[in-house]
């Protein structure tokens, strides 16, 4: 059975045109459903990313209470029509153990001792699949939460680094996710220097393990970015709105 | 949940003719529909409707045909009130909304005959075209079902088939051809609050209606029905009611078919 | 303390530590985690945190800085949070033997004792509780109390406290509830005036408005929920509200 294996990766170029260290492009926008507290769309190339905030809300069922901090709870779901099998809808042992996880990176962030009794509660969707999907997830996840006013620390953000052909590459993608040899999904939070997330799957030498750390550390500052921008954004729209419409008066604004 | 106050409020403006939103009863809220919207679907729809979106994704298989129809290909209709939507969705496994939801939905598109199942059949008892149908409200505005159908229909109208390889399995990502439709049937829901009938309400006018009317048609004929709701209607109602769908109906299919290109 | 004081010159109350530099300006947009000043000179107030030394917001919301030192950030989004004194517009959600449920757009479901909930004598023997307040009926209540574990308390013993009828109501992000207020009520005031309705406002982000106008006292409300945090709301409020009195 020993195929000679084809090189995806020739040169320092990748079968999507991308450089080693690039990402897909990114868009992130706030506030896509209204019946939600908070919510945000994440897309990485074509892994497509819906989240819904909900929260502090009252918690059930009531045996989750915690009497002390707000119950986190963080579902990840794949839509049925997202990948090239149709997912069976509702939950299993894969979409479990991503949402504990997710929900785990989520956990340090969060002020949940302001909250009692309550649950913060995030369903994330993901509408397309290519590679990254938890990642694509914690991304839109984080955006909602501070969407729907969740007092957090800090945001989260994340991506994958991987080994394909031998090579450390940023944001595995497509053939790289089916044909490679590594992917390292991370969440991370940069002004902390920690890491909130951490799987991998693959032969790594520990330097190469270091390596790919790194790279997607910077990839996830560059998303960083990203879920600030789009969570100001979502404001700063309304505001220059109202400036196109030129000024009412001189403002003599009040202080609330 | 709604306060007995809006709900009352709603009634009465309803009783003088009036809606909120300053809408006319027969008047739906503005509708888009955007195919090709999931990149890994063989065909998917996003409908908005107002602050409403719903997005349908058809996914293709090769499987068995049932034995008493070994020559057809299979559809299945699917839909999941994911708690994304509204904050009084929840998680676990279809309740009765989101299966009678599917459920409406489904035979509408299959009692149409607008699709030609025999056409689905690629070696008779052995293997045809299972097509998966999945109803995934994104936002729910009021009137999921109408968006939904609508989005199922277009999403539907999207499909490509995939090419298949020497073993009969689809090679995903070709495409042999559109998936061919004869209609394009359309549910158009009746509410009835505080006695007028209501089309396309928002979700505090279908928390405030008693009773609702589905009724899907293609050109020239209904195809379906559905009568849901605590309370009743009238025979006078019931006729008006699936008069005035048709015609909406018909109105709206020119949305889809220009979103469709046809 | 060496005096770097040419950044305050006008209000600077006392010279500042040379480590103390403020980064994020009056008035602009914030988000969780963003560092909003560094030094042992500010003080992080409500909406912030205060780690290593560095300022920086709990959520997505406008900075405020006061007496050039405290630092808080008014969140845009975000739940009520009871606190002991705050009128709210309250939902009845269940009655019991002696007592109401009612939901106060919280996390938290609040408790209204047949004593704090009816001024006059209850026979429970004869009487239903439901003649006083029914499930999904709607009133304006007093926070009484708020327990360390969120257990929330309502009273009607207050002047404003009652059962509404009639008119209908509608949610705001509660963090906006001050500005729909304004300085000593004078926004609510202005929509009440101009529309001629009777609006309450809960501080739990509920809104009660009867009156003739009310679909365009609901607007007003609106344009404050969408546009409170860009200056000038007040001149564009009166603008809006001048508009619609010329077209009727």
């Amino acid at each position: 059975m020993s195929e000679e294996h084809k090189k995806i990766i020739v040169g320092d170029r990748r079968p999507d045109g991308r450089a080693l260290d690039e990402m897909r492009p990114i868009t992130a926008k706030a506030g896509v459903i209204s019946r939600a507290n908070g919510s945000a769309h994440f897309a990485m190339g074509s892994t497509v990313a819906i989240a819904a905030a909900y929260g502090p809300r009252e918690l059930h069922p009531k045996h989750l209470q915690d009497p002390v901090r707000a119950y986190l709870k963080y579902v990840y779901a794949m839509a049925p029509f997202s990948t090239q099998d149709r997912v069976k809808p509702g939950p299993s042992r894969r979409s479990t153990e991503i949402s504990e996880v997710s929900r785990q990176a989520f956990n340090s962030v969060i002020f949940l001792e302001e909250f009692p009794k309550a649950g913060i509660e995030v369903f994330v969707e993901i509408l397309q699949a290519n590679a990254s999907t938890r990642c694509a997830g914690i991304n839109a996840a984080s955006i909602a939460l501070a969407d729907a006013g969740v007092p957090m620390t800090d945001l989260v953000s994340s991506c994958a680094a991987g080994k394909v052909d031998g090579k450390i590459i940023l944001d595995v993608a497509g053939e790289e996710d089916t044909e490679g040899e590594v992917d390292m999904p991370i969440a991370y939070i940069p002004r902390k220097d920690e890491i909130a997330l951490l799987q991998m799957d693959g032969l790594l030498t520990l330097d190469e393990f270091k390596e790919a750390l790194e790279l997607a550390k910077k990839g996830c500052m560059q998303i960083h970015e990203k879920q600030v921008a789009a969570l100001k954004e979502r404001y700063v729209r309304v505001a220059s709105e109202i400036a196109k419409k030129g000024p009412v008066r001189e403002s003599a604004e009040e202080v609330a | 949940m709604i306060t007995k106050i809006d709900k009352e409020f709603i009634k009465t403006l309803a009783r003088e003719g009036k809606r909120e939103d300053g809408r006319a009863f027969d008047q739906f809220r503005d509708l888009k529909i955007e195919t090709g919207f999931a990149k890994n679907a063989e065909g998917s729809a996003l409908v908005t409707l107002g602050e409403t979106r719903v997005l349908a994704g058809v996914k293709l298989s090769v499987g068995t045909p049932f034995a008493d129809t070994a020559n057809e290909g299979v559809l299945m209709v699917n839909a999941e009130l994911g708690p994304k939507a509204s904050p009084e969705f929840e998680t676990g496994p279809p309740k009765e909304g989101a299966i009678e939801l599917a459920r409406v939905i489904d035979r509408g598109i299959r009692e149409s005959k607008c699709i030609d199942l025999e056409a689905l059949c690629i070696t008779p008892k052995e293997k045809v075209w299972m097509v998966s149908v999945d109803i995934d409200p994104i936002n729910d505005g009021g009137n999921i079902l109408d968006a939904a159908g609508i989005a199922a229909i277009a999403a539907l109208h999207d499909v490509k088939i995939p090419k298949l390889d020497e073993d009969v399995r689809p090679i995903f990502g070709t495409n042999s051809g559109k998936l061919k439709l004869r209609h394009i049937p359309i549910p158009v829901t009746t509410f009835k609050v505080n006695g007028a009938l209501v089309m396309d309400p928002d979700f505090e006018e279908e928390a405030s209606a008693e009773a609702r009317l589905t009724v899907t048609s293609v050109e020239g004929f209904l195809c379906a029905m559905q009568k849901g709701g605590e309370s009743n209607f009238k025979t006078e109602e019931v006729v008006r009611a699936a008069e005035t769908a048709y015609a909406k109906a018909t109105e709206l299919r020119e949305v889809v078919k220009q979103a469709v290109g046809l | 303390m060496n005096g770097t004081m040419e950044e305050n010159v006008e209000s600077a109350p006392a010279p500042m530590d040379p480590g103390s530099v403020l980064i994020a300006s009056n008035k602009s947009i914030v988000v969780p985690g963003e560092l909003i000043a560094k030094g042992v000179d500010f003080l992080p107030g409500s909406g912030t945190y205060k780690e290593a030394g560095e300022v920086r917001s709990k959520v997505l919301g406008l900075v405020r800085i006061k007496s050039d030192r405290l630092i808080s950030v008014v969140p845009l989004s975000g739940q009520y949070m009871p606190f002991a004194g705050d009128g709210v517009i309250a939902v009845i959600a269940d009655v019991q033997i002696s007592s109401w449920m009612a939901d106060v757009n919280a996390p938290y479901v609040a408790f209204l004792s047949l004593s704090e909930g009816v001024e006059e004598y209850v026979d429970l023997q004869k009487s239903d509780l439901t003649h006083y307040y029914d499930v999904g009926d709607v009133i304006y209540a007093k926070v009484l109390s708020v327990s360390k574990r969120k257990d929330v308390k309502l009273t009607m013993r207050d002047r404003m406290c009652r059962k509404l009828h009639g008119g209908n109501t509608m949610k705001i992000t509660p963090t906006k509830v001050p500005r729909l207020i304004g300085k000593g009520g004078s926004m609510i005031e202005l929509i009440k005036q101009k529309t001629g309705c009777h609006i309450i406002v809960g501080q739990n982000g509920l809104v009660w408005i009867k009156g003739e106008k009310q679909d365009l006292a609901a607007e007003a409300v609106l344009l404050v929920e969408r546009e409170s945090h860009v200056e000038g709301l007040t001149d564009r409020m009166t603008a809006f509200l001048d508009s619609i009195q010329q077209v009727i």
